[in-house]
């Protein structure tokens, strides 16, 4: 008989925990005792993934600083659905900063932390795409360039959801937002626009750079621990999927991340000092329309005249990934 | 309170705001019924077992399946395991091997000894039993565990049944029918062989029996007239079996012509070759059509057995048959075509199926045979009062495991009509189909295929032919179950939910959720792998 493994725990570590796992392998979001840094009661609406991305990215941030974090926050949805005065949903000390000088604050509250000898206590900056891609661009590459010791973590939804989904220059190509409407020749966000903010940080040769999803937990973890282990400018990528902006069911925010990591069009990697040191493998390939057809942001492409070009060129764009980071399927899954 | 500069009001947390008032649905924990359980003739809680076995607590397993079936060892041999067909698993890769793992918990009680536990207390009720075949001893068993005093009558000199005196040993080793009937023995069943009920009535008035269970299988050899010279030898495929068991074996000639395309009829061809003898099967239809089941078919091929398929047997004279050819109509029926052909045979089988010997119940009032079976209502009483019914005598069919589903039904049924009552069983859980499954969160494993004996001791004795599986792979087979439609506390709600609204309550004690913070997304439901949540419509 051929040979089989024993150690095989049924979902393994796909879902959150697992009563077959060791504790010490359990994941910090199935402990009945984690942070909830970021606490019930929030106005995040119905299924927000960056609601969900905050708190398990936090909280494995706290399982590795022992407790000891202070997070600055832009200005975004995540800011304003977790602190409309004077309530607030953190349980950390946290800081709101302006919309585009997070990275910034970030550093100054490292270097005032370093001056007053407590480097225990480790510093997160946290936006969200807009606040990071472009108005806070300038200050988070300086943060880069000068190594700052800070982990910088954008929560990407592809727009700027909280003033009513416009554009940003992370707002993928085709989508339908309140800047780009689905109207004329090239509905939607024109292709040949925008910028991938990881390549730019692992461009700035910083110690640590990696993309994760909300559905990936177990990955989104191992990212996060991985980046307080190190000292210097970090910078995490989540993809979180956003009902309002996105146009899907609130049901389906992991589905979409998923969908979004097994089409090719979001890779999910790490990488050290610009090189890329592991990809999460697609598991089960599918077509880009898979993942584009749920979301109402893209029905245009699904009208009677179906824009069969369109969606071919979101396909090469996939294709495109998975040539680039070497995403392919690996046989038995990851 | 002194305030900082332009600071007016308190911090205060969140928790403050019950975001549970947006919801217009919310989500509920259930169990649904998974369809391995949904298909098991014996009913057993397939998935609550494998819960068990999973973590390695296969006495605890072991002890949860035994309360529907008290045979897992011999189950896990000679049950055609209609679970695994349904098994959700064969949608992700292959199902699981459900009765591999049965047959590793049947095996690991009987090494270690496992009893089942006495009831606490006894009814004061004495109910018989006849016959100590599967549907007899699984009645006995639940009856024994209701309180009852049960005393079987069982007309052979051995218990089992068709188990012992059909099936055969390099099928199911006798071993293991012995240790599992000695365990419901050790319950405080009394066993009485080479005790045959020729009157139902008197033996029930002689013993004092409050209730009869009948379980005395379909024995007789059914006959087909087929022209026969007077030296011809013309046996019966169960009188061939059943004389493996005795002192005598059967001599039937080099040349064995079994006829016949069911299951009997391989398994009568498989023994005569382990004899030393030439089987050749002859059937009127194709493989395809053939009763038989495929695996058994390949086997008996793959150990050298030969087959007629399309042949009908015109013609015995002694040494050898005349067959003739058929061929199939448009409606599968198969036709005589003309063309013949002559085979050397020293005897002839017979494998064309048993009739029931309903002698014990002459003169009973009430009973209705039809068919030469006896009718049972749905709660497998006959039409005489307090005489109940199962297994191959009544209509249904004929496997072990329907046999012992039939034992524990009318168990239940004695039991309530013991007590002047009727019973309901409890009503069955929505069915988990796979698309109420997120199988993206289960693990690639392939399923963990039974070693086989080599071909040569096949072919020559009468060793045990599919073997069992050792400890790891059996577990590693349990993990493969996807715990269809009932929570195995892999955390996923706790983890998904954006409001932090589920509590989880700690190990076996699975989770709740907290309406105040439920906004009623709906992610938890999507992301449960085994679809024990749902959501509902709230009231207003
Ligand atoms: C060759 C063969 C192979 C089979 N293989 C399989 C298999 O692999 N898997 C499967 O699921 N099924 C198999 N079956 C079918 C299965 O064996 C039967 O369906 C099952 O045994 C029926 O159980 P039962 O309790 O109703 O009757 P039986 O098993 O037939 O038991 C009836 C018992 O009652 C006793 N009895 C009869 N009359 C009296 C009387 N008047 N007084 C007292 N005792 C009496 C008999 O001696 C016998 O012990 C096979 C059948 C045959 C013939
Ligand atoms: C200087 C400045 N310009 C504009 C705004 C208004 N504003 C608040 S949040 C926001 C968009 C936030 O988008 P993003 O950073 O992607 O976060 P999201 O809400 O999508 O999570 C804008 C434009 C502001 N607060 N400050
Ligand atoms: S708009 Fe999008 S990102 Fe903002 S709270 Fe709603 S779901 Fe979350
Ligand atoms: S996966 Fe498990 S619970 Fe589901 S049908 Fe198969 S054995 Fe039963
Ligand atoms: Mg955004």
């Amino acid at each position: 008989m051929s040979f089989q493994p024993v150690k095989f725990y049924q979902t393994g570590t796909f879902t959150v925990g697992n009563r077959l796992l060791p504790p010490e392998e359990r994941s910090v979001q199935s402990d009945s005792k984690r942070f909830n840094s970021i606490n019930s009661g929030h106005r995040a609406c119905q299924g927000c993934g960056e609601a969900l991305g905050a708190r398990y990215a936090i909280d494995a941030a706290m399982e590795a600083a022992d407790g000891r974090i202070i997070a600055a926050n832009a200005t975004g949805c995540l800011e304003v659905f977790s602190t409309p005065y004077p309530e607030t949903s953190w349980q950390i000390p946290w800081i709101h900063s302006l919309f585009g000088n997070t990275a910034a604050v970030a550093t100054g509250i490292a270097a005032a932390l370093k001056v007053k000898g407590k480097t225990g206590t480790r510093v997160v900056a946290q936006g969200g795409d807009g606040g990071t891609t472009d108005i806070g661009f300038g200050c988070l590459s300086g943060m880069f360039e000068r190594n700052d010791d800070v982990l910088y973590i954008c929560y990407d939804n592809g727009g700027y959801m909280n003033t009513g989904v416009q554009r940003s220059s992370a707002t993928p190509a085709a989508a339908r937002t309140s800047t780009t409407p689905a109207v004329g020749a090239e509905p939607g966000n024109v292709f040949g626009q925008g910028k991938f903010l990881p390549a730019i940080a692992m461009a700035h040769d910083i110690p640590y750079v990696a993309t994760a999803t909300v559905a990936d937990l177990r990955d989104l973890e191992a990212k996060v621990t991985r980046a307080m282990e190190i000292r210097g400018a970090r910078y995490i990528h989540i993809l979180v999927p956003c009902p309002l902006g996105w146009g899907t069911a609130s049901h389906d925010t992991i589905r979409m991340a998923r969908l979004a990591k097994e089409t090719g069009i979001f890779p999910v990697f790490e990488a050290e000092h610009g090189e890329i040191k592991s990809v999460l493998a697609i598991r089960r390939p599918l077509p880009v329309e898979d993942y584009l057809r749920p979301q109402k942001r893209y029905a245009h492409l699904f009208g009677k005249q179906p824009r069969i070009d369109v969606i071919a060129h979101l396909q090469a764009q996939a294709d495109r990934n998975i040539r680039k980071y070497g995403l392919q399927a690996r046989k038995g899954g990851h | 309170m002194d305030k900082p500069f332009a600071i007016t009001l308190d911090p205060g947390s969140s928790l403050a705001n019950h975001t549970g008032s947006w919801r217009t649905f919310r989500p509920e924990y259930l169990d649904r019924l998974p369809p391995c359980n949904a298909t098991c003739p014996a009913g057993e809680n397939i998935q609550g077992w494998l819960f068990h076995a999973e973590s390695g607590d296969y006495e605890a397993a072991w002890r949860s399946l035994t309360e529907n079936n008290p045979l897992p060892a011999i189950m896990g041999r000679v049950c055609y395991h209609p679970c695994e067909g349904a098994c959700n698993r064969q949608h992700v890769d292959s199902s699981v091997g459900i009765n591999s793992i049965e047959r590793f918990l049947g095996d690991e009680a009987i090494k270690r000894n496992w009893q089942f536990m006495k009831p606490a207390t006894q009814s004061g009720k004495k109910v018989l039993v006849v016959g100590a075949g599967p549907s007899g001893l699984a009645a006995a068993y639940h009856l024994a565990r209701l309180g009852h005093a049960v005393e079987i009558q069982e007309a052979g000199p051995y218990a089992g049944g068709m188990m012992r005196f059909g099936i055969p040993k390099y099928r199911l080793p006798r071993e293991v029918i012995e240790a599992e009937v000695q365990r419901i023995v050790n319950l405080g069943v009394t066993l009485k062989l080479d005790a045959k009920v020729s009157s139902i009535e008197e033996s029930m008035q002689a013993g004092k029996f409050d209730a009869a269970f009948l379980a005395v299988g379909a024995h007789i050899g059914k006959r087909a007239y087929i022209p026969a010279g007077t030296a011809a030898k013309m046996v019966d495929a169960i009188s061939v079996l059943r004389s493996m068991e005795g002192e005598d074996k059967p001599m039937l000639g080099r040349r064995v012509v079994v006829y016949g395309g069911g299951n009997t009829a391989i398994d009568v061809a498989r023994t005569v070759k382990r004899m030393g003898a030439e089987p050749i099967i002859v059937y009127r239809r194709t493989r395809d059509k053939a009763p038989a089941h495929d695996f058994e078919i390949e086997e008996a091929l793959q150990e050298g057995v030969m087959v007629k398929w399309l042949s009908t047997i015109k013609q015995a004279e002694e040494g050898e048959i005349t067959i003739e050819k058929m061929a199939l109509d448009d409606k599968g029926f198969p036709q005589p075509t003309g063309e013949f052909e002559t085979l050397a045979a020293d005897s002839v089988v017979l494998a064309l199926g048993q009739d029931v010997d309903l002698g014990l119940l002459e003169g009973v009032p009430g009973l209705e045979v039809k068919n030469g079976t006896v009718q049972v209502g749905p709660n497998m009483m006959t039409g005489h009062p307090g005489i109940f019914a199962g297994g191959d005598m009544v209509p249904s069919e004929r496997t072990v495991t329907v046999a012992v589903g039939h034992g524990k039904k009318a168990a239940r049924h004695i039991d309530a009509w013991l007590k002047g009552t009727t019973y309901a069983p409890p009503p069955k859980h929505e069915l988990a189909g796979i698309e109420k499954l997120n199988t993206w969160y289960y693990s690639e494993a392939p399923h963990v295929v039974r070693p086989m004996l080599d071909i040569l001791r096949r072919q020559s004795s009468f060793d045990e032919v599919v073997q069992g599986l050792d400890e790891s792979n059996a577990l590693f087979e349990a993990r493969r179950c996807l715990s269809c439609g009932n929570c195995f506390e892999c955390d996923n709600c706790y983890g998904v939910c954006p409001d932090n609204a589920v509590i989880k309550l700690g190990p076996g004690k699975r989770f709740k959720f907290n309406f105040d913070y439920c906004k009623g997304c709906g992610v938890c439901v999507a992301e449960c792998p085994c679809g024990a949540i749902k959501m509902v419509a709230e009231e207003n």
